[in-house]
């Protein structure tokens, strides 16, 4: 789950890890007054969307009097912004974040995330700050410093150190990183974060170390013991319909394509996915329906799927195991009751109690597709799809 | 010969009254498991499908139990691994999906100095046709043989057993390692276990997109597996950045695609299917 920098820069004070004093503005009148209660006479006015790269799609704005920023919350607050990590139409835009300017001496790139290799969680460090750190990643590897972290031992002084002195920082310096490093490791760790990363870091003029961005990205597997931090969450962000999924305990993940997929197990799911697109067609999404999932849930699914006015017909690939075929078989025709099916629907079964599965189906007096596997069950897809167009 | 699991081995169910826990309990005493019991704190001494419920890990050790399979909900499931751990099993199979990555990466260092393999989280376990399974595989599709087959996925893994089982073959033992992100037996481990296993002549390995075990894999399979080798990588068509379903199956910062994956495999010497229903056939092929 991600959350806004606005919000993360509140979870760093909170830890001791520094930021600039900064304000949100839900429109331009808010942004004006937000300078008077901040200090100095340069504002950064920052656009409160998810996606990075927001400096190169115009969604930070420094701004050297009141009047300008004003105006520049005027410009980005309703628009849709366009980022290097956005699609092409853009992110709509509702909130600015206004923030002290700062005197920057040096900028530096600081990371923590889960190593999968190692299985630890590693702090990576880059003098190369303000660039995508993929980027260093891919010309430059040995400009990145990692430092690994037992979670029983925790970060210690000699690795904070390591850091400081690998960054080339000084005298009092050295200090304050140290403070700084330990402050958000334990963050990290506490609230159970997939992702931290501040891009840039930077030394002031009078040596503080300060987080000038923020971004964090909690695993979503560690939510049920952070009910705080579930109330971060920002729906405007998030694909309506991948939310209304989650709340009913489903998978779903909206594509381009124009055969909706329901499959039971993530592997399956994306192997049908890839099936489709060996013969021709295209999904127009991944669904899980998971492991225990009702008759319930099976039918949610359905609604989910119908309401992509791009789905032209409709591949169910279940294999049973802990999901048994007469959950599946109950829900489509609970589902196909309530909705009207006004798409072919193309349906593999195979697993525990499929034989029940298909009886049910077969005496519902549905009008369905049966397949014999998976690839019969990919074609008969495309073709009713095209038919269907 | 089988690798991990055998008629011998005796469960013992962590969660095994739970609603999960307890079906497929049911399920693994009609496949000819031989669970000799349950462990849920604060029932012991009660009973659950004609079997005793012990309060600890210790006390189903004390009993006979070499192996446990874990049910208990994701809060509690990191937990319930260390104990098992602690209580000297040889196997733990842990089927929970959902226990934070971070209990995942502490449950890594307690258990490393332990003598112990843990297969999972967040997979299916582990079957040996004919003998035992503990997990929550269709026990039905698989039929006793030698192609060994180990895989990130769930239901993806059966749909290779029934490939394989549906040309006339069968399984020596089949391992779903799990989708999680930091889990315990990995790919490199099965393929070890596999090419010193006699009754293995063959291997399916079915990876997915997220990290970069099936490339260390690959690189392992090449230098020390002589047994002929079928690959697959679900998610060609995922986008970047999107969790797919599984906690692990990400690709992100441009890493962990399933074409790298694929061309990891091919350089290493693995036939690799493109078309998923292909499985079977690319193995008789090669055979």
């Amino acid at each position: 789950m991600n959350i806004h920098e606005y919000q993360a820069k509140e979870l760093f004070r909170q830890y001791g890890v520094k930021t600039l004093n900064g304000i949100l503005a839900l429109n331009s009148n808010e942004a004006a007054n937000a300078c008077k209660e901040l200090s100095g006479k340069i504002w950064v006015v920052k656009a409160q969307i998810h996606a990075g790269g927001r400096g190169k799609g115009g969604g930070i704005v420094l701004c050297r009097s009141v009047d300008e920023v004003y105006e520049a919350a005027n410009n980005i607050i309703g628009s849709k912004l366009v980022t290097p990590q956005t699609t092409s139409e853009g992110v709509n835009v509702s909130k600015v974040y206004v923030e002290e300017g700062c005197n920057i001496a040096k900028e530096f790139y600081l990371g923590i995330v889960l190593d999968r290799e190692k299985e630890l969680p590693v702090i990576m460090a880059s003098t190369e700050g303000g660039i995508e750190i993929e980027e260093v990643a891919s010309k430059n590897p040995e400009k990145i410093l990692k430092v690994y972290v037992d979670p029983v031992t925790g970060l210690g002084d000699w690795q904070a150190r390591k850091i400081a002195f690998g960054l080339g920082l000084e005298g009092k310096q050295v200090k304050s990183c140290m403070g700084f490093m330990k402050n958000l490791y334990n963050l990290f760790i506490d609230l159970d974060c997939s992702i931290v990363e501040i891009n840039p870091l930077v030394v002031t003029t009078a040596d503080d170390i300060v987080a000038l961005d923020a971004k964090i990205n909690f695993d979503s597997s560690a939510l049920f013991r952070h009910t705080d931090i579930e109330q971060l969450r920002d729906r405007e962000e998030e694909e309506p319909l991948e939310i209304r999924a989650t709340e009913v305990g489903l998978n779903y993940i909206k594509l381009d394509g124009e055969i909706g997929c329901m499959v039971n197990g993530a592997g399956l799911a994306m192997a049908t996915m890839d099936i489709i697109k060996l013969h021709g067609g295209e999904p127009a999404n991944f669904l899980d329906v998971g492991g225990g999932a009702d008759s319930e849930q099976v039918a949610e699914g359905f609604r989910i799927i119908l309401s992509d006015s791009s789905v032209k017909a409709i591949f169910v690939n279940i294999f049973g195991g802990i999901m048994r075929c007469d959950f599946i078989a109950e829900g489509i025709i609970a589902a196909a009751k309530e909705i009207k099916l006004d798409v072919p629907v193309i349906v593999r079964l195979a697993g525990t109690n499929v034989g029940i599965g298909k009886k049910m189906l077969a005496e519902s007096g549905l009008n369905l597709i049966t397949a014999d596997d998976m690839n019969d069950g990919a074609i008969k897809a495309i073709k009713a799809m095209r038919r269907k167009k | 010969m089988s690798i991990w699991l055998d008629s011998s081995s005796k469960v013992v169910v962590q969660g095994i009254t739970g609603k999960n826990g307890q079906f497929h309990s049911e399920q693994m005493l009609d496949y000819g498991t031989r669970i000799i019991g349950g462990v849920t704190p604060g029932k012991g001494g009660q009973e659950t499908l004609g079997l005793p419920i012990w309060d600890t890990m210790d006390e189903a050790v004390d009993a006979g139990a070499n192996v446990s399979c874990i049910f208990v909900p994701p809060a509690f499931a990191a937990d319930a691994i260390m104990e098992a751990a602690d209580s000297k099993v040889d196997l733990i199979v842990a089927i929970t999906e959902g226990i934070p990555a971070l209990d995942m990466v502490k449950v890594k260092k307690y258990i490393e100095p332990i003598d112990v393999r843990l297969i999972g989280p967040n997979c299916p376990g582990i079957i040996t046709p004919g003998k035992s399974k503990v997990g929550i595989m269709p026990g039905h599709i698989h039929r006793k043989g030698d192609v060994g087959i180990i895989s990130r996925s769930g239901t993806l893994t059966y749909e290779a057993v029934n490939q394989v089982t549906e040309k006339g073959l069968g399984q020596s033992t089949c391992v779903g390692i799990g989708g999680d992100p930091v889990n315990g037996t990995n790919f490199m481990d099965c393929l070890e276990a596999f090419e010193n296993d006699g009754d293995t002549k063959s291997i399916i390995m079915i990876g997915e997109i997220g990290g970069t075990a099936e490339e260390t894999a690959s690189q392992y399979a090449k230098d020390y597996v002589s047994k002929p080798i079928v690959g697959f990588i679900a998610g060609r068509t995922a986008p970047p950045g999107k969790r797919m379903g599984h906690a692990g199956a990400i690709i992100s910062g441009g890493k962990g695609t399933a074409k790298e994956k694929m061309n990891a495999m091919k350089r290493a010497g693995i036939h690799v299917a493109e078309n998923p229903s292909k499985l079977g056939n690319t193995l008789e092929e090669i055979l």
